[in-house]
């Protein structure tokens, strides 16, 4: 690797100060310290030695622990694909035409959101900041898998710059920047984001006789009967049982790319939880706090959605996905310990809530977490004060 | 009757290169140093010798120039060679060629019987007037203590936590009646204890368990337990008006020997320690002295960090350099100048972590002892991770929200998030453990100097 990081050391000097490049310093260095941890050194007087941990290595544990979505995610877009065209398909075929799909949009996500970053870095002279290897990841797991790609560059460029660039960068964004762009194609193209774009289905190529792209989540909320009853009574023919528990939970369903399968989510949790990187408080609060809401509607409710059993509220549609990815991101969740209880019993509460009470929009989580995105500093401030209380009501005694 | 506090979070560092228990047989280093940047709190030193002049072991070489009854004296007899001076002509050390055999400088000597007669104003003059009196700490801000402050309470951390840290059975052994006489002094300073805080699982000095008029206060927990200012926060906290002092066993022994010999012993046992040394082992010596012949061939190899101190909280220092006034241990650990290939996200058991990110696997095994270079690994960042500085700091204050009102030079806000009851040491393991690579040490340093000087 010598000669790799002597060209580096040569072609540095272009970029320093004084150097022909010198604007681009900051574009050079993001991939300098890719290939190489720098050669820094701490300061004269403190800590000597520092942690082996840093951002990078942090962004990429939670990348690691979305990969079984990724994957599932891959297959089952081939999967559903197949499913709904009637055709029956090789375990291959079913990932390669996933692939063909999903691919695709991970690059252009890429492409677009490290394009933004470079260029701010460029002009605003600061590092590039790895916070965009998580989002890049995030922002096509929560695409559906036929979106159109200048759609996803558009709502990428869109998040980076809104959401998170006009605030400072990354760590001062207030909105997870991932569903800055899936809220922004949400009320931007309506059209491609609801009703049934969750398959994909090949221009020109005809569904199987009795074929619905109906979500679980859109089911639920126009069924006038009972909602396990139309769940059982879905599919019949072409994909019978489709919406059962078990097959919801496992992720044989339509959805957006990555969040159609909760164990593979409860994977990534796993992951996040026994590294450390992602609150184990927050992701618990969240379930609890979607279940919480789903029995007492039970018992208050009135509507086929709200006396639908609690349990099947977290296998569907993308509260685990967003539980354990979207509402961890500790940039826009509440920072204190004692305020991320709240913070996810309130996201789980209030994705049951918008679920069974808005007609206008089938999904919670996404407004949920954006919605409490924004109360996470007021939760802190409660918290802070109580500390600051404590510390003063010590001083009088 | 003392308290038994147990405290969970923390993070012990285990560092390979512990000093081995024993005493090593050495020449004394040619030459001393007292450095005024060792001292908070003290506004333009001003000297009190030229080059060339000859100093006893107690006579003064210079003052604070805000509070002129504290002096700083001569760790040893012999001539001053060296007035060393930075930028803006700031002093930034006095050294000193020491005398073969040690020339001391007479104080008013006492007979065990007559101490406890004593009154605060004949203590203190002594103590001020002879150079032991910096060994007395302040808090809030921890600074050298204000005579005309009467303290609350008293702390003597027992025992030391730190990565490397030396052995308090070892370094004070033999020093009971030094020991007892020094807090016999103290407690004519407050109307309050003096706590005397000790480790439940660790081998308790006699110097500690017969000292006699003390609250001997039990912690148990990984670092930062032996950190005083933790201690205080669970004892008997800071408050805006209040103030506590604090001071190493090595200080009460040192004022024990004042009053009982009449002399200012600067006499000191350091730990040499770290993984590039051969040896590690403790060598007496004195305050302030030159670690030349401690490490010469006694490195294993040329390209190393010399630190005056713990890796924690510690200063770099050159390899002829002179040990701080108040450290009793010189860590030597590779330096980390070097580029990593992929080092972000290579897996590596050689990577002491707090986290267990991927490829990180030291939570593994705490118990290996890992050899630790002075590397930044990785770049600045924005604070983005949260919870983590909660983790390692076993009081209640939310240390990144007390940064945050630092760097916003929010005086109510630092106030309110407990400025008063932390120094660096306390959150040195926030700066270690910091995945976007704060200094928070100096940060905090910053914001107490704010303070101060509002």
């Amino acid at each position: 690797m010598k000669f790799l990081r002597d060209t580096l050391d040569k072609l540095k000097e272009d970029f320093e100060k004084g150097g022909k490049w010198e604007k681009y310093y900051y574009a050079f260095e993001a991939l300098d310290t890719f290939a190489f941890v720098p050669n820094t050194t701490t300061a004269e007087k403190g800590a000597q030695i520092r942690d082996g941990v840093d951002m990078k290595r942090l962004m990429m544990t939670v990348i690691i622990a979305m990969i079984p979505c990724l994957l599932f995610g891959i297959y089952n877009v081939g999967q559903q694909h197949f499913l709904a065209l009637g055709q029956v398909a090789e375990f291959w075929d079913k990932v390669l035409i996933g692939a063909f799909q999903v691919v695709p949009i991970i690059i252009v996500s890429y492409a677009a959101g490290l394009g933004v970053e470079f260029a701010f870095a460029t002009f605003r002279r600061h590092p590039v900041n790895e916070g965009f290897l998580v989002s890049g990841m995030l922002i096509p797991l929560v695409m559906p898998p036929d979106i159109p790609l200048w759609q996803v560059a558009v709502a990428t460029i869109f998040a980076v710059v809104i959401g998170k660039e006009a605030f400072g960068g990354t760590g001062m964004n207030v909105l997870n920047v991932a569903l800055t762009a899936r809220a922004f194609l949400y009320f931007a193209y309506p059209v491609d984001m609801a009703g049934e774009v969750w398959t994909y289905i090949p221009e020109g190529a005809k569904a199987v006789a009795g074929y619905s792209g109906a979500t679980p989540l859109a089911i639920a909320s126009t069924t006038g009967e009972n909602a396990i009853v139309a769940f059982n009574a879905f599919g019949a023919g072409w994909a019978d049982n489709i919406y059962s528990f078990t097959n919801m939970f496992l992720g044989f369903i339509p959805g957006c790319i990555g969040e159609t399968s909760t164990l593979m989510c409860l994977i990534g949790a796993f992951v996040l939880v026994v590294t450390g990187v992602g609150s184990w408080k927050i992701i618990i609060s969240v379930f609890a706090g979607a279940y919480g809401m789903g029995l007492f509607l039970n018992l208050v409710g009135s509507t086929p959605f709200a006396m639908m059993p609690a349990h099947y509220h977290l296998v569907m549609g993308g509260l685990a996905f967003g539980a354990v990815f979207m509402a961890t991101d500790p940039v826009t969740a509440t920072q204190t310990e004692t305020g991320k209880w709240f913070y996810g019993f309130l996201i789980g509460l209030f994705t049951v809530l918008i679920r069974v009470f808005n007609p206008a929009y089938p999904e919670g989580i996404m407004l949920a977490i954006l919605l409490m995105n924004v109360f996470a500093p007021l939760i802190d401030y409660f918290v802070v004060r109580a500390n600051k209380k404590r510390r003063l009501q010590r001083a009088t005694v | 009757m003392g308290k038994f506090i147990r405290l969970k979070k923390g993070f012990d560092i285990n560092l390979a290169g512990k000093a081995a228990l024993k005493l090593a047989v050495a020449d004394q280093p040619d030459t001393f140093a007292i450095k005024p940047t060792d001292f908070q709190g003290i506004y333009m030193p001003k000297m009190l010798v030229a080059e060339g002049d000859i100093v006893k072991a107690g006579s003064p070489l210079f003052r604070d120039k805000r509070n002129e009854k504290i002096v700083f004296t001569a760790p040893v007899s012999g001539e001053i060679v060296e007035v060393n001076r930075g930028e803006k002509r700031k002093l930034l050390e006095v050294k000193i060629l020491a005398d073969k055999s040690i020339d001391y400088l007479p104080f008013t000597k006492y007979s065990v019987s007559e101490i406890p007669r004593l009154t605060r104003e004949v203590v203190q003059d002594q103590l001020l007037s002879s150079g032991v009196w910096p060994n007395i700490i302040q808090r809030p801000y921890g600074i050298v203590a204000d005579p005309a402050e009467t303290p609350k309470s008293i702390f003597i951390s027992g025992f030391d936590s730190h990565p490397l840290a030396p052995d308090y059975n070892l370094l004070f052994k033999g020093q009971e009646q030094f020991f007892q006489i020094g807090i016999e002094v103290l407690k004519k300073f407050t109307a309050g204890h003096v706590h005397l805080n000790v480790h439940s699982e660790r081998e308790i000095s006699p110097v500690f368990s017969q000292a006699k008029g003390i609250e001997l206060n039990k912690f148990s927990g990984p670092h930062p337990s032996g950190c005083v200012g933790v201690q205080i926060h669970h004892i008997d906290p800071i408050g805006k008006s209040d103030a506590v002092w604090t001071i190493n066993p090595y200080g009460v022994i040192q004022i024990g020997k004042l009053f009982l010999n009449g002399v200012y012993d600067a006499s000191k046992i350091v730990a040499i320690a770290g993984s590039e040394v051969v040896d590690p082992q403790y060598y007496k010596t004195y305050t302030g002295a030159s670690v030349k012949k401690f490490l010469q061939r006694n490195l294993k190899q040329e390209h190393v960090r010399v630190i005056s101190g713990n890796v924690l909280t510690g200063t770099r220092i050159g390899k002829e350099d002179h040990i701080g006034f108040f450290d009793q241990l010189v860590s030597v650990i590779p330096e980390g100048d070097q580029y990593e290939f992929l080092g972000w996200i290579t897996p590596s058991s050689k990577k002491l972590s707090f986290s267990r990110a991927w490829g990180l696997f030291s939570f593994l095994n705490y118990n290996k002892e890992y050899i630790l270079n002075s590397n930044t690994r990785g770049e600045p960042r924005a604070f983005v991770q949260t919870g983590v500085f909660e983790k390692v700091t076993p009081i209640d204050i939310l240390p990144t929200y007390l940064l945050k009102a630092i760097i916003a030079e929010d005086y109510d806000e630092m106030e309110a998030l407990g400025i008063y009851e932390v120094i660096e040491e306390d959150l040195a393991l926030c700066e270690f453990v910091d995945v976007s690579k704060h200094q928070v040490q100096s940060l905090l340093r910053e914001g107490i100097d704010l303070m101060l000087n509002s």
